[in-house]
């Protein structure tokens, strides 16, 4: 017997679709590095990330069909990094702290 | 009852518990290796702050055309997996290894390109250390470009070491598959690879803008 009889799972057709975005998302982001975005070429490279990222999870790791166990583990590992980033450049940015390297010649 | 399924250990009630334990496993440790990573990229986030013209520079020597063809090679092995992991549970167990094997020339192709992507640093001298010596290089201090270097490879060697790992397993699952292993009775081991393999590749998909497309 199958080990999830009563789940369905998304067709091949759906993991195709999902590929063709995520190959278009890779040539934006290359595309967008070199276009006069000035100071938003960081912020459009992490949108892009994401929502690349999110196609992975969502679909090729199934988070769409899988339980409330697995979701809370993946709201729990990005509570973690939102934690670590935060508090981290919130000091780093706000203390003036002098990270000086040596810079030889 | 199911107590006599050669497949289910014996401390699991069911295949659906004992197939829930698992890929929740994998997750809680994927959860782990998010921190893992992400206590590199914090660093990284402090320095590229504090010296943004230096490391545009510094990763304007690194190759675009060579990441982002590693990228697309990176997304097609995921394509890859999750069709085995399909074939498997719509019972269509032949296709199974070739998925996998497709996946293994996949992983042999990033890291082939990587290879050559780390042979050329070498010989443009772009080695944090003593070597450290950029063609060319214009009036901007170089401490903090060798600094974007060494996150260049501590991040990148560390992916590489992630795709040597999951290829070691994918070794041991291609010859299960190859002997007619895995189908829609028994796909854990295939859905939990693919867990794995897909969160190498999101790695991957940060690391390609983060580290070759630095722009202010």
């Amino acid at each position: 017997m199958a080990i999830e009889p009563t789940k369905p799972h998304a067709s091949a057709f759906t993991y195709f679709l999902v590929f063709g975005g995520l190959l278009i998302l890779t040539a934006t982001t290359v595309v967008v590095a070199y276009r006069p975005l000035g100071p938003f070429h960081t912020a459009a490279a992490l949108a892009i990330a994401v929502a690349k990222a999110s196609l992975v999870v969502l679909f090729f790791m199934h988070a769409l069909e899988s339980g409330r166990l697995v979701r809370l583990i993946i709201l729990a590992a990005l509570l973690g990094v939102g934690i670590m980033l935060a508090f981290t450049l919130a000091d780093f940015w706000s203390r003036g702290v002098d990270l000086m390297i040596r810079n030889p010649g | 009852l199911q107590a006599d399924n050669p497949l289910l250990a014996h401390h699991f009630a069911d295949l659906h518990q004992q197939h829930e334990a698992a890929t929740l496993g994998m997750w809680t440790f994927l959860a782990t290796e998010v921190l893992f990573f992400g206590g590199v990229l914090t660093g990284y986030t402090v320095y590229r702050s504090q010296y943004p013209e230096e490391f545009q520079a510094a990763s304007e020597r690194l190759s675009v055309p060579l990441a982002a063809t590693n990228t697309v090679v990176l997304i097609c092995s995921s394509l890859t997996v999750v069709l085995a992991l399909h074939a498997a549970k719509s019972g269509r167990k032949e296709l199974v290894p070739l998925f996998l094997a497709a996946t293994l020339v996949l992983g042999l192709g990033f890291l082939g390109i990587k290879f050559y992507e780390y042979s050329l640093d070498y010989r443009e001298h772009l080695i944090p250390g003593s070597d450290y010596q950029p063609e060319g290089w214009g009036p901007l201090p170089l401490g903090s470009a060798e600094l974007f270097m060494t996150f260049y490879f501590i991040l990148t060697g560390l992916h590489a070491v992630h795709m040597l790992v999951g290829m070691g397993v994918l070794v041991w699952l291609l010859t299960g598959a190859l002997r007619g292993r895995y189908s829609e009775r028994n796909f854990t081991a295939v859905e939990v690879f693919g867990l794995y393999w897909h969160f190498v590749d999101i790695v991957w998909i940060f690391l390609f803008p983060l580290l070759y497309l630095v722009r202010h």
